[in-house]
């Protein structure tokens, strides 16, 4: 038997290996495009040397509330109520502020039960990645229309939506994210660098990322599926994202290109596929983003993106150590303290 | 109408003369008096200088705001009973009304038992309405006038014209009351001085005008010395602060917002470190669902959290409370109880959230409650709540009360913590690389309590999954039924080591009464009093035991036990404390449990318990 010695494998800048980002085995359908999602979640981390236990992940109910468990094993993990992970996500972050957070909700997590919470969310802007997987259905309930659910598409059943969907991008915009973006799950290229550039971002991300439902939403008549998605899918910039530990070494053109210089150095370069394309000027990618839907197209890429708004931790002027492990010397007052306030209250 | 008698319906005029005023023997140190303005007047400060005097005489002394759910223009009324027995139950009659509000002035007068006194101004004409109430009619708008040129500040100022009129009635000492006054105005000298003179103006009116008729008068005391005077919900807040809690969050609600507000400002002054960072955080949150959300996150991080809520909160929260329960989450939550169901009456008291919290949640869940009966123990309970939620990774609940919460009472000073912080059960990486990795939901040490880490604890086996379904000692997800079933009499072993762990009760029992009464939180103070009353009036001895937390501790069960009979006496009308003591006790001895309820929004009175308490009894 001849001997062989394997190769060495693939390691990131902390030494690490895709491995070493997995999570348990998917539980999902076959083809479901949360899975695609959570594959490049795990190539982002993995890309960007994010350490596995300096990250919270975060979800509330509903199928794509479950891939938390599909990716990064080794963070800590929390599935929490249904439309409710925007508080669990902002209490977390208080108490621990110097951890990256990923929270992943659905269409119905996010627009219907939980839209209270998520708008407010974004109009802290919070430093959390959150990650909508929207298929425009409920999946687990079997197939019932959610808000992101277009007006006119049809149900498997035949059943026709009736009402307008709710822009999640547009909507993260008017509240005050600061970084708007969305993407599908069969352009892996596209949510890959839009991953990547979240990570490098401080404050709140809000990536939706179409996510064909290939068991209730993939068929003729659904604008989430697959075949829609190919024929609408309309990237309004095209992203790239350099690292801030790698070289820049591709020049671009200043004149077709935003190059933004991201909160850990690394730069995001946005091209222009369109004319009108500014990711700093909020009126007109909600316009945009309007005027799609008209015309029956879905825009994808990064819509808006704010460097400089400070995050809600930020704003709490917190120490640096997280709260939550604090030391009593610095959480109890003194006695002193207590027998000067008693004396006031004499 | 006075409030004294307002839901009770007895304010129909007690016939008498007032012939039979003359010649009665002095009421020393042991009156009550009420004063009826309409809310957002400004009397305030004048009722609590009118406390502070009485306090700074020596005398116990307490006060109770009977408020409307309203910003301004509807009848308020406030309450200071002097009780040189140190009762602080409200007292049902009111001895001296100062009658302020136009609106409600005749019933006011009206609802008087014969003999009392009223105040008010002289062009209300109140006297026609009853020849047995000693009446002092004062010119108000004309005493605020002369000493208060400036127009728009009269209608804050009559109101320590009132507090001179009664401070010269009742003998109320003046240096006491400058004393009180200079202290409420303590960074506003204009402000003393103006009010000063408007008290002087009542004082020396007083002096001039209205020969003294009625009984009711104060002489100093030393009951007082070395007390404090706060509210429920500052004790509350100085409890979290001495707790060291790290993240608050809320959504504003009457009665419980000033725990979080009066927090806020201590952690300001206190929690600030040189370098001007804070090492704490507060959010008002959207809503209630939110608050407890981030409590429980945060919690889960390795915060001490907390919020603040009443019952329409309560309710928001019951889905994260089952969280909190099944996924083992710490975070303390603090329910001042006002009057439901719904809406209800926002600005009055009761005791009736007990059964929605025991049980808050769908399936099988059940909570710790922390319960209250007085400022100090607000206080106490607190610091307890914190290491209790982090010890035992579950929320807990601390009920109070409006009652308690919103009004000014006198206390012992409050002590400095004995015990460090006990943060529970929680592994750190070197724990993890000794152990070789953990399971979250192990009973390891047979108290049914199993271990955690913290998000960012820095080692490769740290990690586990946290979920409201079903999971397995290893925080895996199952359906498995012997899973289930186990988690669930894990869960169920906890609750029992909970219940060593609780305050216990406080009883006074001497071994011969055969008749015992069992009451919980602001129930206290008439519990106190009507057992003095049952003493004096009808000679009949009662054993007593003050619950002060769910779930119930042995004595309860004891105190059952050794006794024929045993009264449960609380603010609420389907007997709450009562249904929860069922589920615990043994078959023989729930059929000893009789009920005491007082429901009308107002705080509990002793004659309310006595009067029940007779005629249950057959005396």
């Amino acid at each position: 038997m001849a001997t062989t010695t394997a190769p060495n494998p693939k390691v990131n800048r902390l030494g690490l290996q895709v491995l070493d980002y997995r999570g348990g085995k998917t539980t999902l359908c076959a083809g479901c495009g949360h899975n695609a999602i959570s594959e490049r979640i795990i190539d982002a981390l993995y890309e960007m040397g994010v350490q596995p236990e300096r990250l919270m992940k975060l979800s509330g109910i509903g199928c794509s509330s479950k891939s938390p468990a599909y990716f990064l094993s080794r963070a800590h993990s929390f599935n929490s109520v249904h439309g409710r992970m925007p508080s669990v996500a902002t209490g977390a972050l208080l108490a621990n502020k110097t951890m990256k957070a990923l929270g992943v909700s659905g269409d119905g997590d996010t627009a219907s039960i939980g839209v209270g919470q998520f708008i407010h969310l974004m109009r802290r802007n919070l430093p959390l990645i959150y990650i909508i997987e929207d298929n425009g259905v409920y999946g687990l309930t079997k197939g019932q229309f959610s808000a992101t659910a277009d007006l006119g598409s049809k149900l498997k059943t035949g059943v026709i939506n009736d009402l307008p969907a709710i822009d999640t991008c547009a909507l993260a915009i008017q509240l005050g994210a600061t970084f708007v973006g969305r993407s599908f799950s069969g352009d892996k290229k596209q949510l890959l660098a839009m991953l990547k550039a979240a990570i490098a971002h401080k404050g709140t991300v809000m990536l939706d990322v179409i996510s064909p439902c290939v068991t209730f939403n993939d068929h003729e008549g659904s604008t989430k599926s697959y075949k829609y998605m190919q024929e609408h899918e309309e990237a309004i910039t095209e992203v790239g994202f350099v690292p801030h530990f790698e070289d820049i070494a591709v020049d671009y053109d200043a004149g077709t290109t935003y190059d933004v210089q991201m909160h850990d150095g690394s730069h995001l370069r946005l091209r222009k596929l369109r004319d009108d394309y500014n990711p700093n000027d909020r009126a007109s990618a909600v316009k945009q983003l309007m005027e799609a839907h008209e015309k029956g197209e879905v825009l994808t890429g990064v819509f808006y993106l704010d460097t400089e708004k400070p995050s809600f931790t930020d704003m709490l002027n917190l120490v640096d150590q997280p709260l939550g492990t604090l030391p009593e010397s610095r959480t109890r007052p003194s006695k002193q303290v207590l027998q000067e306030i008693m004396s006031k209250l004499q | 109408m006075a409030t004294g008698d307002v839901a009770l319906g007895n304010a129909e005029p007690t016939p008498g003369t007032k012939d039979d005023l003359s010649a009665r023997k002095p009421v020393i140190n042991d009156f009550s008096i009420q004063v009826a303005t309409v809310n957002g007047s400004g009397s305030q400060s004048a009722n609590s200088v009118l406390l502070r005097s009485i306090f700074g005489m020596g005398i116990p002394v307490s006060g109770k705001n009977l408020f409307p759910s309203n910003i301004a223009g509807l009848p308020t009324w406030y309450t200071i009973r002097a009780s040189k027995d140190g009762y602080v139950a409200r007292k049902k009659e009111i001895d001296i009304v100062v009658a302020m509000n136009g609106e409600t002035a005749k019933e006011d007068i009206l609802s008087l038992p014969a003999g009392a006194v009223a105040i008010y101004e002289t062009s209300l004409d109140l006297q026609q309405y009853r020849s047995d109430v000693v009446c002092y009619p004062v010119p108000f708008d004309k005493l605020t006038a002369a000493v208060c040129p400036e127009a728009k500040l009269r209608k804050l100022v009559k109101n320590m014209i009132y507090v001179g009129v009664v401070a010269k009635i009742i003998s109320l000492d003046m240096k006491a009351v400058e004393t009180a006054l200079r202290r409420q105005f303590a960074k506003k000298q204009k402000a003393a001085d103006l009010n000063w003179a408007a008290v002087e103006a009542g004082y020396n009116y007083a002096a001039e005008s209205l020969p003294k008729q009625d009984p009711f008068v104060l002489e100093r005391m030393h009951a007082t010395e070395g007390k404090i005077i706060i509210d429920g919900n500052a004790a509350a807040a100085l409890g979290a602060l001495f707790a060291g809690v790290t993240v608050v969050t809320w959504y504003p609600i009457t009665p419980s917002s000033s725990v979080v507000e009066q927090l806020i400002d201590y952690l300001k002054r206190y929690r600030v470190e040189p370098d001007g960072k804070a090492t704490f955080a507060v959010v008002q949150a959207e809503d209630e669902l939110a608050a407890v959300g981030m409590v429980l996150g945060a919690g889960w991080a390795g915060a001490r959290s907390m919020t603040a809520t009443s019952g329409p909160g309560i309710s928001l929260m019951a889905e994260f409370a089952g969280l909190g329960y099944f996924a083992e989450l710490p975070g303390v939550i603090f329910d001042i109880q006002r009057v439901g169901p719904s809406t209800g009456l926002p600005t009055r008291t009761a005791q009736s959230d007990l059964l929605s919290i025991a049980y808050l949640s769908h399936g099988d869940t059940k909570h710790v409650m922390l319960l209250p009966g007085s400022v100090k123990e607000c206080y106490e309970f607190a610091i307890a709540a914190f290491d209790l939620t982090e010890r035992l990774q579950t929320p807990v609940f601390v009920v109070s009360d409006l009652d308690l919460g919103m009004n000014n009472w006198m206390s012992e000073p409050f002590e400095y913590p004995e015990k460090p912080l006990d943060r529970g059960k929680v592994l750190n990486a070197e724990d993890l690389t000794r152990l070789d990795g953990f399971a979250r939901y192990k009973d390891v040490d047979g108290d049914a309590i199993p271990y955690r880490t913290l998000p960012g604890t820095d080692h490769p086996k740290a990690s586990y999954f946290t979920r409201g379904s079903g999971h397995n000692e290893k925080a895996l997800y199952t359906e498995r039924p012997d899973d289930y079933q186990n988690l669930m009499e894990r869960l169920n072993r906890k609750f029992e080591t909970a219940r060593t762990l609780v305050p216990h009760p406080i009883v006074v029992q001497d071994g011969k009464s055969k008749i015992g009464i069992i009451a919980f939180g602001t129930s206290d103070f008439a519990v106190i009093e009507g057992r003095d009353q049952l003493r004096k009036e009808y000679g009949v001895e009662t054993d007593y035991l003050r619950v002060r937390a769910f779930p119930f501790t042995r004595e309860v069960h004891d105190f059952v036990a050794s006794h024929d009979r045993v009264y449960i006496v609380e603010q609420n009308r389907d007997a709450q404390l009562l249904s929860l003591l069922k589920l615990d006790l043994p078959a023989e001895d729930i059929v000893k449990l009789r009920s005491i309820r007082h429901f009308n929004g107002l705080p509990m009175d002793a004659l309310s318990l006595t009067d029940e308490f007779v005629l249950q009894e057959g005396i």
